[in-house]
C-alpha cells in the first residue's frame, strides 16, 4: 500500500479507549488518493493465555463468558472441541438440540443487527438527526416495526432460555452432547410463537427490498462491493449449514476453491497475519498470501458458499437475493456487496425460522439420551461453528490430565477484517473528492456511512453494539508521509 | 450446681438456654433456632475452628471465641450479632476471595458453593481487600476427580472426610503462610497415591467448587455435604455392620 509507517505513528491514545471510540485512519497514497483504510481494534482480552491450566471442561464456560457477545455461539464451539478431546460422538439428539440452539442464537443476532442496529439508517435515513437515528428513534417512526423486530430477537433469546435455562445459560452444551432435552412445552411454545416471528420477517424482507429498489441503491454498490473469497461450512449436499458440514471457499466468480475441508487443517489453510495497530489478527486464505488472501464470512457468505438452503422460503429468497445482487462475473451466482449482508440476514432468519419449525417436531429432541461420557481420549482437537458472523474456530491442546496448555481462537470479526477495511475505503472514496489535497476536510457525512459500512459486517466489538445512539468514532486522514491532514471526532 | 445430670444454662442473645455440658456453642446456637455463618465446620467431621466465621462474643472473654470448637459452660452470656460480629464476618470472607482466585461464573460450583452462599448471609458484595491473584495450579492428575486450588479455602473437610471416615488418609495440610495448601499423599500428584479408594467422599463435602469430578463444567457441581453426618451416624449405631 502507498503509506509510509515511518515518519508518523498515530498512536491510540488510552483515553479514546476508555471512551470506546472506533479508531479509523484513511491513508493516502502520493497521488493523494484514498489508498488504504485501517479499523483499530484496541480491545484486548488476552484470555487465551488467561485459559492455560484450566480443565478443558471450562472452556465452554470462560469463552461463554468472556465473550459476552455471542456466548452461545462460543458454547457450541467449546462443547464441539471437547467431543474430539472426548473423542465420542453426541447422541444424534444431542446433534439436533446443538443445532436448535444455533438456530435460535442465529435468529436472536440477526435480529439486534437488523431492527435495532441498522434498520434506523435506512429506514429514518441517513441525515437523520443521529439523536433519534436509533432503535427508540425507530420505535417513534414505526411502532409497529419496532416493536416485532424486538418480539423477533426475544423469541429467539427465550428459546435459548428455554433449552438451555437462564442460570445455566453458559454450559448447556457440553463435550459429549447437551444436558437436557427439549421438553414439551418447549416445543409447544415454539409452535405458538413461530407465526409471529415468520410474519415479522416477511414484513421486514418487504420493506428492505422496497428500499433496495429505491433509496438504498449508491449504498449497495458503493458499501463494500469488491471481489473476494467467501468461507463457510457447507452440509454434504453443499446445503447451507450453521454447525456440521465442512468448510468451503468459493471466490467471487462462483468458483469452488477448496472444498470438504475439515476444521482439523484450519491452520494450514488459514494464515494470521498480525498488524501493530491493532489487536484483531488478519486471518487469509494461506494459498493465495496475505493480503490477497482476503475472504469473508458470516451470513452473506454462508449463502454465497451453498448452493441451497433447503426450505421452500428460504430457498426462494435466497434465489431473489441472487437474482438481485448477484455480479454478473458469476452469472448471478455470487453477492460480493457488503451492504447486501443485511439482505442475507433477513434470509438467514427465514432459514432458521423454517430450520426450527422442522425440528420441533422431530420427536427426537425429546429423548433423554443426550450425553455420550468419556473421559480424555486425545490432547489436541478444533471445533468449529458458524456463529451470527461468521465462523469460529477453537483449538486447544491440553496435557495428559486435561489442562489447557494452548489455546487459539478464530473469531468471524477476525476475519472479516480486511474485507472492513475495504469497505471503510471504498465509502471513503465515494465522499470524500480524490486526489485529497491539503485543507481537505472528512464530511460530516462520511461518518455515518462508515459507522454503516462496519455495521454490515455486525462486528462484535463493544463499541459497535450500542444499541442506543451512535458509535463514537474518530477518524483521521493521513497523507502518504504519515502527516494528519485532518480529523474528525464524534461521540 | 450438681454435675449430675450434666446439663448447664446460660443465655443466648438475652434468651434462655440450657443444653449437655459437652455440647459446643454451636450445637446450642442451632438448637435454639439461631444461625451463624460456618464453612469449616460439618457435621459428622471432628470440629477444627478454621474458618473464623462462628466467632461469636462471650461476655467476660477476652476475645471473640469460635462457637464450632468452644464447649458451653454454666452462666454462659453469649451474643452472635453484634456489629463487631458482622464487620469482622464480613472480613473474613472477603478475605477468603481476596486470597483465592475465585471466578464464580465460570465454577463447576456456581449456585451450590457455600462461600458464596456465606458471601450472600454476610452481605458481602466486593472485597475491600487487594485481590492477591495468587498462581496456584490444578490437580488433575486422578482419573475421576480434580483438586483446583485455585478454589481452595483451606477448610480441611477433605483431609478430615478422607481421614475420619473413609480412614484413607490421602489429604495433609502443607506449607505455611501463603504457600499453605492442601496436598495429596507426601505432597505428590492425587492419582499418583495408591491409599486414595477414588470413594468421592472429599468431593461431596469441599464447601467450593475445588474438589470436582471431571465431567463437571459449568454449574454441574452438585455437593453432598450432609453425607459426612450420614456416614457417622450409620457408624455409630453399627447399622451397616453383620452381627
Ligand atoms: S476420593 Fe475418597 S479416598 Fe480418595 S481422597 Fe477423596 S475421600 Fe479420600
Ligand atoms: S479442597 Fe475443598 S474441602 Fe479441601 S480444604 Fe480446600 S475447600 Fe476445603
Ligand atoms: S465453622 Fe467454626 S471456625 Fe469454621
Amino acid at each position: 500500500m502507498g503509506t509510509d509507517p515511518t515518519p508518523r505513528t498515530i498512536t491510540i491514545d488510552p483515553v479514546t479507549r476508555i471512551e470506546g471510540h472506533a479508531k479509523i485512519t484513511l491513508h493516502l497514497d502520493d497521488a493523494g488518493r484514498i489508498a488504504d483504510a485501517r479499523f483499530h481494534v484496541v480491545e484486548y482480552r488476552g484470555f487465551e493465555t488467561f485459559c492455560e491450566g484450566r480443565p478443558f471442561t471450562e472452556m465452554a464456560g470462560i469463552t461463554a463468558r468472556i465473550c459476552g457477545i455471542c456466548p452461545v455461539s462460543h458454547l457450541l464451539a467449546a462443547a464441539k472441541t471437547g467431543d474430539k478431546l472426548l473423542a465420542v460422538q453426541p447422541p444424534p439428539a444431542a446433534r439436533k438440540l446443538r443445532r436448535l440452539l444455533n438456530l435460535a442464537q442465529l435468529t436472536q443476532s440477526h435480529a439486534l443487527s437488523f431492527f435495532h442496529l441498522s434498520s434506523p439508517d435506512f429506514l429514518l435515513g441517513w441525515e437523520s438527526d443521529p439523536a433519534r437515528r436509533n432503535v427508540f428513534g425507530l420505535m417513534a417512526a414505526d411502532p409497529e416495526l419496532a416493536r416485532a423486530g424486538i418480539r423477533l430477537r426475544q423469541f429467539g433469546q427465550q428459546l435459548i432460555e428455554q433449552l438451555a435455562g437462564r442460570k445455566i445459560h453458559s454450559a448447556w452444551a457440553v463435550p459429549g452432547g447437551v444436558r437436557t432435552p427439549m421438553t414439551a412445552a418447549t416445543a409447544a411454545w415454539i409452535r405458538e410463537r413461530l407465526p409471529e416471528a415468520m410474519a415479522t420477517v416477511a414484513r421486514a424482507l418487504e420493506l428492505y427490498k422496497a428500499l433496495l429498489d429505491g433509496p438504498l441503491q449508491r449504498e449497495q454498490r458503493s458499501f463494500g462491493d469488491f471481489p473476494s473469497l467467501f468461507m463457510g461450512l457447507v452440509a454434504p449436499d453443499g446445503g447451507w449449514e450453521c454447525i456440521e458440514g465442512a468448510i468451503r471457499f468459493i471466490d467471487s466468480t462462483g468458483q469452488i476453491v477448496a472444498d470438504g475441508l475439515s476444521e482439523d487443517d484450519y491452520a494450514s489453510i488459514l494464515g494470521e497475519a498480525v498488524e501493530s495497530w491493532s489487536y484483531l489478527k488478519f486471518p487469509y486464505y494461506k494459498p493465495l498470501g496475505y493480503p490477497g488472501g482476503m475472504y469473508r464470512v458470516g451470513p452473506l457468505a454462508r449463502l454465497n458458499v451453498c448452493e441451497r438452503i433447503g426450505t421452500a422460503w428460504a430457498d426462494r429468497e435466497l434465489a431473489e437475493l441472487r437474482a438481485r445482487s448477484g455480479t454478473p462475473g458469476s452469472g448471478g451466482r455470487i453477492v460480493t456487496s457488503s451492504f447486501a449482508y443485511h439482505h442475507a440476514r433477513l434470509v438467514e432468519i427465514v432459514a432458521c425460522l423454517e430450520a426450527i419449525g422442522q425440528l420441533v417436531e422431530d420427536p427426537e429432541l425429546q429423548s433423554p439420551h443426550v450425553r455420550s461420557h468419556a473421559g480424555l481420549n486425545a490432547t489436541e482437537a478444533v471445533g468449529v461453528s458458524e456463529a451470527p458472523r461468521g465462523t469460529l474456530f477453537h483449538h486447544y491442546r491440553v496435557d495428559d490430565d486435561g489442562l489447557i496448555t494452548r489455546v487459539n481462537l478464530i473469531i468471524a470479526t477476525g476475519q472479516n477484517n480486511l474485507a472492513m477495511n475495504r469497505t471503510v475505503a471504498q465509502i471513503a472514496r465515494e465522499f470524500i473528492p480524490e486526489p485529497v489535497a491539503a485543507g481537505a476536510e472528512i464530511p460530516e457525512p462520511l461518518l455515518n456511512r462508515v459507522e454503516a459500512g462496519i455495521r454490515c459486517f455486525d462486528p462484535c466489538l463493544s463499541c459497535s453494539t450500542h444499541a442506543a445512539g451512535q458509535m463514537p468514532l474518530r477518524m483521521a486522514l493521513v497523507d502518504a508521509g504519515g502527516r494528519v491532514l485532518a480529523e474528525r471526532v464524534r461521540d | 450446681m450438681s454435675v449430675d445430670p450434666p446439663v448447664v444454662h446460660g443465655h443466648i442473645n438475652g434468651q434462655v438456654f440450657s443444653a449437655a455440658a459437652d455440647a459446643t456453642l454451636l450445637q446450642v446456637i442451632r438448637a435454639a433456632g439461631l444461625q451463624v455463618p460456618t464453612l469449616c465446620h460439618l457435621d459428622g467431621l471432628t470440629p477444627v475452628g478454621a474458618c473464623r466465621l462462628c466467632l461469636v462474643a462471650i461476655e467476660g472473654h477476652p476475645k471473640l471465641e469460635p462457637a464450632c470448637v468452644t464447649t458451653v459452660a454454666e452462666g454462659m452470656v453469649v451474643h452472635t450479632h453484634t456489629p463487631e460480629l458482622e464487620t469482622y464476618r464480613r472480613m473474613a470472607v472477603e478475605l477468603f476471595f481476596a486470597e483465592g482466585n475465585h471466578v464464580c461464573a465460570f465454577c463447576v460450583a456456581n449456585g451450590s458453593c457455600e462461600l458464596q452462599d456465606v458471601a450472600v448471609e454476610v452481605g458481602m458484595d466486593h472485597s475491600r481487600f487487594p485481590y492477591q491473584y495468587p498462581q496456584r495450579h490444578v490437580d488433575a492428575s486422578h482419573t475421576q476427580f480434580s483438586l483446583d486450588h485455585h478454589r481452595c479455602i483451606l477448610c480441611t473437610r477433605c483431609v478430615r472426610v478422607c481421614d475420619e471416615i473413609e480412614g484413607a488418609h490421602v489429604w495433609d495440610v502443607g506449607y505455611r503462610g501463603s504457600a499453605c495448601s492442601i496436598i495429596a499423599g507426601l505432597d505428590q500428584p492425587w492419582g499418583e497415591v495408591a491409599a486414595c479408594t477414588s470413594c468421592g467422599k472429599c468431593v461431596d463435602v469441599c464447601p467450593t467448587g475445588a474438589l470436582f469430578r471431571k465431567e463437571d463444567g459449568t454449574a454441574e457441581k452438585h455437593p453432598h455435604p450432609e453425607r459426612a453426618a450420614q456416614l457417622a451416624e450409620a457408624r455409630h449405631e453399627h447399622r451397616w455392620t453383620n452381627p
